[in-house]
């Protein structure tokens, strides 16, 4: 039984030198399991993450065959039914918490915002609901960092109270889109530990978007390979190594590996019929 | 990837409360320290165009008509004799107590007109400056979560138009439109002459803003024709302001609704009007804050072009009617007023900046 | 034509010259889309014609009175805007005003980014304490209100057309000293400048030759946007009596000339205040519009 079922997924932007595809027919189906979309900048990664929350604006456009969350229609949802989604269903996590999150405000009250508004509980039980998502990311003073303000908090703690933020709710599906591609090496490792044990121990699916093949191999079940807006294969994680698509042959072979040959690293050949 | 222990990382020192206290008061000092060499500044200038720039200073103070003895008066208070920077220190010495000398056409002590005469164009340039901003943010607001619509066009149209027309120019032909033809709103001067006559004998003055001071001697139709004689000036002086707002907020709205946070704050399911009242609009306030005083500024400023058009009884006039006399000491007294005005809201907007940002503030 | 359009568009340019002049192409290609800019170029165009050609296209002279005539509306035959008090034809007055209008802004911006650009080079290229000096200097000005502090020096020096211009520029330098200390501190480390140094040149040299060029888009936006402001506290003092005399027929003067007879002979008043409102606005939509092709990160400001 899959949670999330989306077929021909395609998301245009009109600008002014005419329409750009940026999603060109994506099909996949998720299931209690990890899910991790790769590609290089300009794939449509990110955009299949956001169309599956519908937060694309004009000049975007999201079309769909079918796009279902557990049953029910997110291409038929009206405003309305998507916000009961997102948040309480279907969480995301971006990749700068510099910029995801609002720099006016404190962290404890971007924290507590989703349930006293949404979910209308006081703000004692919210504070407390806060206060216990921090600690379950490891953040070892809560009660300060819930009065700070997100430019006073490194990155790493940045991004932990972002995930925080997203699993208050206990939402079923988390959308990762980067999460650890703004951090530095060594607090990626920590972050991407906490992001582990909490998606484990709650039960979640995960859609991990990332550029990094090798941590997606590691950290998911399944692997999907974009370029330029389509699925150019569609890999389990541990059988990625030995994919035969030759984008991503040829992405595999771009990573340094150390104790490897010395010669340059091979570009990619982008001369197949796959790349149009 | 799959389990293990996690090391505690190490947490950054989140800023106590006290750290923060003590940063803003630093803040604030320094903004104040900024302040007084700014006006210190003005005065300088000031100085050198009252006293360096005229071929004879002790001419343009006295006037063409002082006797001898006056001159010689004038050049012992002044220093004439003295050193240059010396008298810079007696005029600055002078206008910090808040002499500003005499006026040549009343003889009366300038700083006390100009007391006289400064609620009222504080009245007129902060009541257009409430229209300029009850109208201009929301516009500016609606403009930018519409970009490319009619109303977007319209706001900026509209607002392009306001900071293009000279607004002396504006205000005659708001006169001439809405009273003249009209008869929507009532004359230059600030009230009725018979009114005029009770505010001045009858009604005790507080602060000299005839809105205020009527309605807390309960005159209630003296307030009425107050507002019928304000509406216009302030009105036209709001559309200017407006035009300014709407334009910034505008960019500032559209800026801050093209970040990351605001995604954030839909995927958390948050309704738009929230996101972007109260998680955008927290974020376009700390410049728009700047904005707002700059234009109240500007009023300010402007109030020279303006009142004399309104025979609005303020600064502007004063300073117009000084200049109509060659009353160069009331100039350039009322000039020093209204550029320490100017300077000090510009300098209080950089510290309000400083308080309403938290992230100025470390 | 069609050989020029190819040689200034070819993506690979021989020459120096080829490589900027086909960049002012582009630019002004991109220009030539923005429809409101173009509606700016047109009117600031308008404004430089009519000044130039004024004595030839003005149907009448401005300074002869003709009492008999005096105060007669819009639409009379041969006075399409009317006549003033003295029976001039407001018409010829304002296109003859124009030359005093594009006077006034050719002045002002030839000397105040002149200004700002000496100290806004020479702070961002030696840096360290000059700089400091340089930009308190230039941020308390900064600060100071610009008509106020025109009008008091006019009035102290007396009314007439240089003495606005002056006092005009010495209130319009700053924000010129900013764009130039910016753009000079991009450029100051590049290879290019250092190169140049190691050859011998000496500071004045290089600033003039190679730093001062690179500031000029930058500048000629701000000048552009700063001609609208400088029309409108121009004609404030003109408006007060401060800038040219009549008979002179400068705007503003003509504006306040007309105050007495707002009621009954509104043309008087409201005609020169159009023609302000006019060229304000080209600038307006001009530098608007270079603004967003020339500085597209701070567009739609």
């Amino acid at each position: 039984m899959s949670l999330l079922d989306v077929k021909n997924l395609r998301v245009t932007f009109d600008t002014e030198t005419g329409p750009v595809q940026a999603v060109r027919g994506v099909s996949f189906s998720l299931g209690r399991e990890r899910l991790g979309i790769v590609g290089e900048s300009g794939s449509g990664k990110t955009m299949t993450g956001r169309a599956v929350l519908r937060l694309i604006r004009p000049p975007g456009r999201i079309e769909a065959e079918a796009m279902t969350f557990d049953g029910q229609d997110l291409m038929k949802a009206s405003e309305r039914e998507m916000r009961a989604l997102r948040g309480k269903r279907i969480g995301m996590i971006m990749q700068d918490p510099k910029f995801s999150l609002n720099p006016v405000m404190t962290v404890g009250r971007q924290l507590t915002e989703g349930l006293r508004l949404r979910d209308g509980l006081g703000r004692a039980d919210a504070t407390a609901k806060a206060l216990a998502a921090l600690e379950a990311v490891q953040i070892r003073d809560p009660e300060r960092v819930m009065g700070a303000y997100p430019h006073e908090l490194s990155g790493g703690m940045g991004q932990r109270v972002m995930i925080a933020m997203m699993l208050i709710p206990e939402p079923d599906l988390l959308i990762a889109d980067e999460p650890t591609s703004a951090l530095d090496v060594t607090v990626q490792a920590e972050v991407l530990s906490i992001l582990d044990n909490l998606v484990r121990d709650r039960n979640m699916s995960l859609i991990f978007i990332s550029h990094d093949l090798r941590l997606v191999a590691r950290f998911c079940d399944r692997v999907l390979v974009m370029y330029k807006g389509r699925i150019v294969e569609e890999v389990a994680a541990g059988k990625l190594l030995d994919a035969q698509h030759p984008y991503t042959r040829g992405l595999l072979n771009c990573l340094p590996r150390i104790g490897g040959p010395r010669e340059p690293l091979p570009g990619l050949d982008r001369t197949g019929a796959w790349a149009e | 990837m799959r389990g293990g222990p996690v090391p505690h990382m190490s947490d950054t020192s989140v800023p106590t409360p006290d750290n923060r206290f003590l940063r803003l008061a630093q803040q604030i000092g320094v903004g104040l320290l900024t302040l007084s060499i700014t006006l210190l500044g003005l005065l300088l200038v000031t100085f050198i165009i009252g006293r360096v720039v005229p071929i004879d200073p002790v001419l343009s103070i006295v006037g063409e008509r002082a006797t001898e003895a006056q001159m010689q008066a004038v050049r012992d208070k002044l220093g004439l004799d003295l050193p240059m920077w010396q008298q810079f220190w007696i005029y600055l010495r002078d206008a910090v107590q808040g002499d500003l000398g005499t006026s040549i056409r009343t003889g009366e002590s300038i700083s006390s007109e100009v007391a006289r005469y400064f609620p009222a164009t504080l009245e007129l340039a902060t009541l257009g400056t409430i229209f300029g901003t009850l109208v201009g943010v929301p516009a500016g607001v609606l403009a930018a979560t519409r970009p490319g619509s009619i109303a977007d066009q319209i706001v900026r149209v509209v607002g392009l138009m306001g900071y293009s027309m000279p607004v002396f120019w504006l205000g005659l032909i708001g006169l001439l439109v809405f009273y003249g033809q009209l008869d929507w709103v009532a004359g230059p001067g600030r009230l009725d002459p018979t009114y005029d006559m009770m505010m001045e004998f009858t009604l005790t003055s507080y602060t000299g803003m005839i809105l205020i001071d009527s309605a807390l001697n309960g005159a209630w139709d003296v307030f009425a024709n107050a507002i019928s004689h304000i509406v216009l000036p302030a009105g036209l002086l709001g559309y200017v302001s407006m035009a300014y707002i709407s334009r910034m907020t505008r960019s500032f709205m559209m800026n801050e609704l093209g970040q990351e946070y605001i995604t954030t704050a839909r995927v958390k399911g948050m309704p738009e009007w929230r996101v972007i009242w109260v998680h955008a609009m927290k974020n376009v306030l700390v410049p728009l804050i700047t904005v707002i005083a700059l234009s109240y500024a500007y009023l300010l400023e402007g109030s020279v072009l303006t009142e004399t058009i309104f025979a609005w009884p303020g600064l502007g006039s004063y300073i117009t009617d000084a200049l109509f006399a060659s009353d160069m000491p009331a100039v350039l007294g009322g000039t020093v007023v209204v550029g320490v005005a100017f300077v000090t809201l510009n300098m209080a907007s950089d510290i309000l900046y400083r308080l309403v940002d938290p992230r100025a503030r470390t | 034509m069609t050989a020029l359009r190819a040689w200034l568009a070819d993506p690979n340019p021989t020459s120096r010259r080829q490589a900027k002049l086909g960049q002012m192409w582009l630019a002004w290609l991109r220009i030539r889309r923005n429809r409101l800019a173009m509606a700016g170029l047109f009117i600031v165009g308008l404004l430089v014609l009519v000044a130039v050609l004024a004595p030839w296209i003005a149907p009448h002279d401005p300074f002869v009175q003709n009492l008999g005539n005096r105060l007669k509306p819009p639409g009379t035959a041969g006075y399409w805007l009317g006549t003033d008090d003295f029976g001039r034809d407001i018409l010829s007055r304002i296109i003859h005003g124009a030359r005093i209008t594009l006077y006034i802004i050719a002045l002002v911006a030839v000397t105040a980014p002149v200004l700002g650009l000496l100290v806004g080079t020479v702070a961002g290229y030696f840096g360290g304490w000059i700089d400091a000096v340089l930009m308190r200097l230039t941020d308390i000005f900064l600060a100071f209100p610009r008509l106020i502090l025109a009008l008091a020096l006019v009035a102290v020096l007396g009314p007439g057309i240089e003495n606005a211009v002056l006092a005009i520029a010495l209130t319009a330098w700053p924000p010129y000293a900013r764009v130039a200390r910016a753009e000079t501190l991009t450029v100051r480390n590049s290879d290019y400048i250092a190169a140049i140094r190691l050859q011998g040149a000496s500071a004045p040299r290089i600033i003039a030759g190679h730093v001062v060029p690179m500031c000029l888009p930058s500048v000629i936006i701000r000048v552009t946007l700063d001609m609208a402001g400088v029309i409108l506290i121009a004609a404030g003092l003109g408006f007060l009596g401060l800038g040219v005399q009549p008979p002179l027929p400068e705007w503003g003067l003509m504006i306040s000339s007309g105050r007495k007879f707002l009621f009954e002979q509104w043309w008087v008043a409201t005609m020169p205040g159009l023609a302000i409102f006019l060229v304000s606005l080209g600038f307006n939509l001009l530098g608007d519009g270079l603004r967003d092709v020339l500085d597209p990160r701070s567009a739609s400001r």
